[in-house]
């Protein structure tokens, strides 16, 4: 055991905690804009594996790691618009429609990658980037700041999130839609719009953080996510619809996978007792689901289509 | 409303949108085969003649068609009590995990034993996995399709950890994570005298009737319809919501997990297996199931042959692979697009099936049940059409 606590391994250990953190915090963040305007939208993960499809194929064929980004922010988009057709305009089961959006990029993007590529070609990774000065600072420098320009924008979202959200019109207008949709449209707030806007953003943020993580592992295999889009809508309700919450739990799931990594890549523990470890996130996370329906409230029209009444 | 017809013209109506949806999805299957250039007949008669075109073919899609009855089953009950269980696949391998320890456990009991015994395991481990979010809805107000999400994730790990560990063969030299062969009196009897076809879709189909007796002839089964029409009314009649709610979930999750049990007893290696997934054992039957129970418009019955449907999908998709080279991951990109189709849809079709006029009437969803049931004494129950379901 005391190999594990020597600095080396410590700073190793938070580092790539703080990376494997990033599509679960872009994917979540996202989402949550859906939920703070009312809609519920359980697809992420399937628009996760299209977009990480999307993003590996890009780099595949171009080399270029933001041509791949891009690729996954656009597929993200388009499922963002189909999402919001089904979930905003023919107002379907919130519970039920993502399912079928999961389905479909399970298979399909399975589909495109044993078709198109077949064996699992590795391709380039995010270039990293030393903040200047800041990456000198002994032991934290190297935590936090010799990280590849990803894991900086995603959590630079954070704060912007946070200004959105809570500074903007724009912001007020995702809460009150998502909290009394029936009085925002009597001032005006065109509800649907803005629903509109907030999912394709969650899309938008899910295809990101599907090409985000094949580019970080620089590789894609079918179910490469396996469930992340889902534990990233749990960390929603976990963060109770907040960015700082959300950044935490991401962070705790990074920091717990990369615990474990390391523990076993050291071989302290048998490789049976990491999976026990692997399980104690997602147990945490149902605990905190219990302590925030508690003591916050979800949005009071999560899940609840909109109509104007007579 | 009244210039789409009668109710019996404007039910055909809402039918054809439910085969409208697959025989749409099915079409832009053709057309991704005909964007890898593959012949989109050649694949169709492919998978007919593989999902239906001899006998063998068709028991394989009655064993396929099994663990997506048995869910769509439980996704019934619980939906019927507005209660959305997305943990079909945790339930599946709980029930799994229990039945095998039993099995492993349990001296050697002669099979008119040791069966029941493994099968009611099966049924106990996903019924725990089920009460869990159950109560954890009705007690605690925690949002359902997130717990049950969440301890899919618990149930894969506890699954690897107890595979990779101390279920593991211990015969095996090659620390394979699955278990030893399990004992032979467990082994799910063989019917028709082929190597492979088991009682397992018997006893779906005995399953599926039973939730129709339940949910429709018993005391009990009005109870769960009542709290999914109408929570409140439910109350003030007496019905004790949240017992019913966890009941729900609990039903719901022994049908899955009983689809579990099945699924190790009724294997070829008589093992139960991880790849490190659930799909790996399950082969998403968890999800594939809520496809099943959707397409049956929620009801019991009617999810028998649309299971067998679906399982003909997927084990034509295998037949499609072979004869045009087409993975067959292009399934259950199919079925994710009936389902997107039939949720999207839905609103279409419960306008068709409202027997009365609808002024402005204030039906989310969710809730289903409008303010006027209510007012008017017990909600209407009496209603199990199939595509006309309030989800």
């Amino acid at each position: 055991m005391s190999k594990f606590f020597t600095q080396a391994v410590l700073i190793a250990t938070v580092a790539s905690g703080i990376r494997l953190a990033v599509p679960l915090l872009i994917a979540s963040l996202g989402e949550m804009y859906g939920q703070r305007s009312g809609v519920l939208n359980l697809g992420v993960d399937g628009v996760m594996l299209l977009g990480a499809f999307g993003g590996y194929y890009a780099v595949l064929q171009s080399g270029n790691v933001w041509i791949g980004l891009l690729v996954g922010l656009l597929v993200g988009l388009l499922f963002g618009i189909l999402t919001a057709i089904m979930s905003v305009t023919l107002k379907a089961q919130q519970g039920i429609s993502g399912i079928g959006v999961y389905l479909f990029g399970l298979g399909f993007s399975d589909l495109l990658f044993q078709r198109w590529v077949g064996s699992p070609l590795p391709i380039a990774s995010f270039p990293k980037l030393d903040i200047p000065g800041l990456s000198d600072i002994p032991v934290v420098g190297e935590m936090l700041f010799r990280h590849s320009i990803i894991v900086y924008l995603a959590f630079a979202a954070v704060p912007i999130s946070i200004f959105i959200i809570n500074w903007t019109t724009f912001g007020m207008k995702i809460r009150a839609v998502g909290e009394n949709p029936e009085a925002a449209d009597s001032l005006g707030v065109n509800v649907n719009r803005i629903r509109y806007a907030t999912v394709m953003i969650g899309g938008t943020l899910a295809g990101i953080a599907g090409a985000a993580l094949a580019i970080d592992l620089k590789i894609f295999q079918g179910n490469l996510t396996n469930a992340a889009g889902f534990i990233a809508i749990a960390l929603v309700y976990f963060g109770a619809w907040r960015p700082l919450g959300v950044m935490a739990g991401a962070l705790l799931y990074g920091f717990v996978n990369s615990i474990v990594l390391q523990l076993k890549t050291i071989g302290v523990i048998p490789r049976s007792w990491s999976d026990i470890a692997a399980m104690a996130p997602a147990v945490v996370t149902i605990l905190a689901l219990v302590v925030v329906a508690q003591r916050f409230r979800a949005p009071t029209a999560l899940t609840k289509p909109f109509e104007r009444g007579s | 409303m009244t210039s789409l017809g009668g109710i019996r013209q404007r039910r055909i109506i809402a039918y054809a949108v439910s085969i409208g949806s697959v025989l749409a999805a099915l079409l832009l299957g053709a057309l991704m085969l005909l964007a890898f250039s593959a012949s989109p007949l050649e694949g169709l008669r492919a998978m007919l003649s593989g999902a239906f075109g001899s006998w063998k073919a068709l028991t394989e899609t009655a064993l396929k068609a099994t663990p997506l009855l048995f869910v769509g089953v439980g996704i019934t009950i619980a939906f019927r009590a507005n209660v959305i269980n997305i943990g079909g696949e945790g339930q599946m391998v709980a029930g799994a995990l229990l039945s095998t320890i039993v099995a492993l456990n349990a001296p050697s009991l002669p099979a008119i034993v040791m069966l029941p015994l493994v099968l009611a395991a099966g049924i106990v481990g996903g019924a725990i996995w089920g009460a869990v979010p159950g109560a954890l809805k009705a007690y605690y107000g925690v949002n359902e399709i997130l717990s049950t999400i969440m301890l899919n994730v618990v149930a894969v790990q506890l699954m690897n950890y107890l595979l990779r560990g101390p279920l593991i063969d211990p015969n095996g030299a090659n620390l394979i994570p699955q278990t030893q062969r399990l004992t032979e009196s467990a082994d799910l009897p063989l019917l028709l005298g082929s190597g492979r076809f088991h009682i397992g879709p018997l006893l779906a189909v005995v399953a599926a009737i039973g939730a129709y007796i339940l949910l429709w002839r018993t005391p009990l089964g009005y109870r769960l319809r009542a709290v999914g029409q109408n929570t409140d009314a439910s109350r003030y009649a007496g019905i004790p919501v949240k017992r019913t709610i966890v009941l729900a979930l609990t039903l719901s999750g022994a049908m899955a997990g009983l689809a579990g049990a099945v699924l190790v007893f009724g294997s070829e290696s008589h093992r139960m297996i991880t790849d490190g997934s659930t799909a790996g054992f399950t082969g998403s039957a968890g999800f594939n199931g809520i496809v099943a129970a959707l397409f049956g418009g929620l009801h019991p019955l009617w999810t028998i042959p649309a299971s067998f449907l679906f399982g003909g999908l997927l084990v034509g998709g295998n037949s499609l692979q072979r004869a045009v080279q087409v993975p067959s991951a292009l399934i259950l990109a199919l079925n994710g697009i009936v389902v997107i189709f039939v949720v999207s849809t839905e609103r279409f079709r419960q306008r068709l099936l409202e027997r009365r006029p609808v002024v402005g009437e204030d039906t989310t969803p969710l809730t289903g049940a409008s303010a006027d049931t209510a007012a008017a004494g017990p909600p209407e129950l009496d209603s199990p059409d199939p595509p006309g379901v309030a989800l």
